[in-house]
């Protein structure tokens, strides 16, 4: 029983670092159509940043968050500006200029800070293992899963209550009319893209202290990403929480009973088979056509 | 001007004959003069320096430039500087292959220094064998190979693992959780460490291997809280290496009553994964940081200020620093006339001298190295401390868990 209940808090641990790793992609990907390759770079940056604000200014990780939010926000906001907003409507271009994007963004970081693996501390106060259940589980996992689920609170309360968010919906259901109606369309998709790279930087720097962090750390992130967007369904935010937490559950119990090399080929496997019978995934946001 | 098809076949005989009277050395088969032309010989470095191995193999680059660098200031070879040219196969064994090519064949290099991953070296092993050239290979490895085109200069299981196990099991206690990465170093390492346990009486209580570049491992921590083993013997590799000390750490095992034993734990991957998480746990390898001899004291502080005085060195680029000296060696031994790689393979047999771990010898038999097996613990500084030195060199044997092979001077040799 206490295996059991082991396994599960696991599978919540491993779920909610995909939760953390998917948010921003599912915003960027749901709401704006685009095909964001570069994901796992904005990542990695993040990672990066908490390594030089703790390398550098010898600020701790918890204190770094917002700077490394910000930082690697605005670094979306540049690329949505500079590159993606002059193809809009071509969804397949974006995806070769974010492959692009992600490419040049790695040969920079190793350029610049060499291809070595970084350093960034465990905060200390989070060091431990505490009880949960009866079971031990390390302090920062718990922490992780608290801060997914309030990333999550904090995204859904902005696309939903936020006007904003009320402008973002209006021109996902129809660019022009929203347009006609005042809302300057290019601002907003500019802002949505920023929060989305903004949320997988600060995915990166919350990682960074149980992996490792390196040039090419993104490429494992982005694809776990897509498969959680994937199978929750585009537009449905509360599908990529499901869907994190499903597969968190799901490779994590695989791997315990079998092996980790096994569970990654199971989980794919389910989720192309899925996506045969439900194209549109776990989860579909209904829309008034 | 127009061109018609007689002026044109004129002028092309016209063009071929000057280059065969004014460019003769391109015709002339003369390939042993062009490796010490100029008073210069030709190497190869074929280390990735980006891709995902980048991260170990940049250091390796760094320690053969460093030798190769410290033998010219030194009056070079004989009077001849080495000249390196370096390629970068960006961690892809097809791109491995094609750039090996590049040197042999184009470059005509007389010897190439690379590799880190087992993967790479198969992927250059033909180009090596049918070009007859010579290839350094200074990583630790699973063994079972046995060309007479590579030098092996890293340690092979027997070197890594005949007292490490013992021990652990003396000290430790005989249940084993063995897990590696999902390839060809670890499973034959944990092939020839189960063979050790069985004699020792030893048990294995799971045996698991993750894909290349996991580094999600709550479940297997969770197996191993199920299964208490007394050490884990770990093969993981790469970036793995320090989720798994990281996570271990964070869920709160304690290396004092099961401690991880790697074979592939390095002061390169300590420096990543924070001492606190490397604290306690084990690594056998012929080389250590702090090991304490003038020849080490020199070597770490020539890569310090040649590379950055936050750099380390680890049991790879030691190899990588005095092949590029026994090279040197087995080259001064030879006639200018008489340099070719395999008369510097022959050379090369039996040479011996004092590196950075205490004096190394290239086996005539089988061409790997004669090493200094050691036994250290990590310390929360990122530094090693030697518990155990083995009072004498090892043998390589690279055929250790076959009993029915053996690698000789004239190939591998089936025993009944």
């Amino acid at each position: 029983m206490d295996q059991f209940i082991e396994q599960i808090v696991t599978g919540l641990s491993i779920g909610s670092i995909l939760l953390l790793v998917a948010l921003g992609l599912s915003i960027i990907y749901g709401s704006m159509g685009i095909i964001n390759l570069a994901h796992g770079e904005f990542v990695m940056l993040g990672a990066y940043a908490a390594w030089v604000f703790h390398t550098y200014l010898g600020l701790g990780l918890l204190a770094s968050l917002v700077p490394i939010f910000l930082v690697v926000a605005a670094f979306g906001w540049i690329i949505e500006r500079y590159v993606l907003s002059l193809l809009n409507n071509r969804p397949l271009d974006t995806i070769l200029a974010t492959w692009g994007v992600g490419i040049m963004l790695q040969q920079a970081v190793r350029l610049s800070v060499g291809s070595e693996l970084r350093y960034v501390q465990l905060p200390p106060a989070l060091s431990d293992s505490m009880d949960v259940f009866g079971i031990s589980v390390s302090s920062y996992r718990v922490f992780l899963f608290v801060v997914s689920i309030a990333l999550f609170g904090a995204t859904w309360l902005l696309m939903n209550r936020t006007p904003v968010g009320m402008k973002l919906r209006a021109i996902i259901q129809d660019r022009s009319v929203a347009a006609s109606f005042g809302i300057n369309a290019k601002r907003v998709y500019a802002l949505t893209f920023a929060y989305g790279a903004g949320l997988a930087g600060l995915a990166g720097a919350l990682v960074s202290p149980l992996k490792s962090v390196s040039p090419d750390m993104g490429t494992g992130y982005v694809v776990d990403a897509f498969m959680v967007v994937v199978l929750g369904g585009v537009q449905s935010l509360a599908g990529t929480v499901a869907s994190a937490f499903i597969l968190g559950e799901l490779s994590g119990g695989i791997a315990f009973l079998q092996n980790d090399t096994v569970a990654k080929a199971i989980v794919l496997l389910a989720i192309v088979v899925l996506i045969r019978f439900r194209p549109e995934g776990l989860f579909t946001a209904r829309v008034r056509a | 001007m127009s061109i018609s098809r007689r002026t044109l076949l004129r002028n092309t005989a016209a063009l071929g004959a000057f280059a065969g009277a004014g460019l003769p050395h391109i015709w002339i088969k003369n390939a042993d003069l062009a490796y010490a032309a100029g008073g210069e010989i030709k190497v190869g470095v074929l280390f990735s320096l980006t891709g995902t191995t980048a991260i170990i193999e940049e250091s390796l680059n760094k320690a053969t430039l460093l030798a190769i660098e410290e033998i010219n200031a030194a009056g070079g070879i004989k009077g001849s500087k080495i000249v390196p040219i370096v390629e970068d196969p960006a961690s892809d064994p097809a791109t491995f292959s094609e750039k090996a090519r590049k040197l042999v064949v184009g470059d005509k290099c007389v010897s190439v220094f690379g590799s880190y991953t087992s993967a790479s070296r198969k992927a250059v092993l033909p180009v090596f064998e049918r070009q007859n050239n010579l290839y350094w290979y200074p990583t630790l490895y699973e063994g079972r190979e046995c060309s007479k085109n590579v030098i092996y200069t890293g340690a092979v299981p027997n070197q890594q693992q005949d007292e490490f196990v013992p021990w652990l099991v003396k000290k430790f206690g005989k249940k084993f959780y063995l897990i590696g990465s999902n390839y060809i170093y670890p499973k034959e390492e944990n092939n020839y460490c189960k063979k050790l346990l069985e004699k020792l009486g030893g048990e294995v209580v799971a045996e698991e291997y993750v894909p290349l570049g996991h580094s999600e491992f709550s479940s297997v921590i969770n197996k191993i809280r199920s299964t208490q083993p007394n050490v884990i013997f770990s093969t993981v590799v790469g970036d793995s290496v320090v989720a798994l000390h990281r996570q271990y750490k964070a869920a709160g095992l304690d290396p004092e009553k099961m401690p991880m034993a790697s074979l592939t734990t390095s002061e390169n991957e300590v420096a990543a994964m924070g001492g606190e998480a490397a604290a306690g746990h084990f690594t056998s390898a012929p080389y250590f940081m702090v090991h304490k001899s003038p020849e080490n004291e020199k070597f770490v502080e020539a890569y310090k200020k040649r590379w950055g005085a936050d750099k380390v060195t680890h049991f790879v680029s030691e190899a990588c620093y005095f092949q590029t000296y026994l090279f040197k060696q087995a080259v001064e031994k030879l006639a200018t006339s008489d340099l070719t790689p395999p008369n510097i393979r022959d050379a090369v047999k039996g040479q011996s001298m004092i590196a950075p771990q205490g004096k190394v010898q290239i086996e005539p038999e089988n061409l790997h190295t004669w090493l200094w097996p050691k036994i250290a613990q990590a310390k929360s500084n990122g530094q090693f401390e030697i518990l155990v030195e083995a009072k004498e060199w090892l043998k390589p044997v690279p055929y250790a868990a076959y009993p029915g092979q053996s690698c000789t001077e004239k190939g591998l040799v089936e025993k009944s």
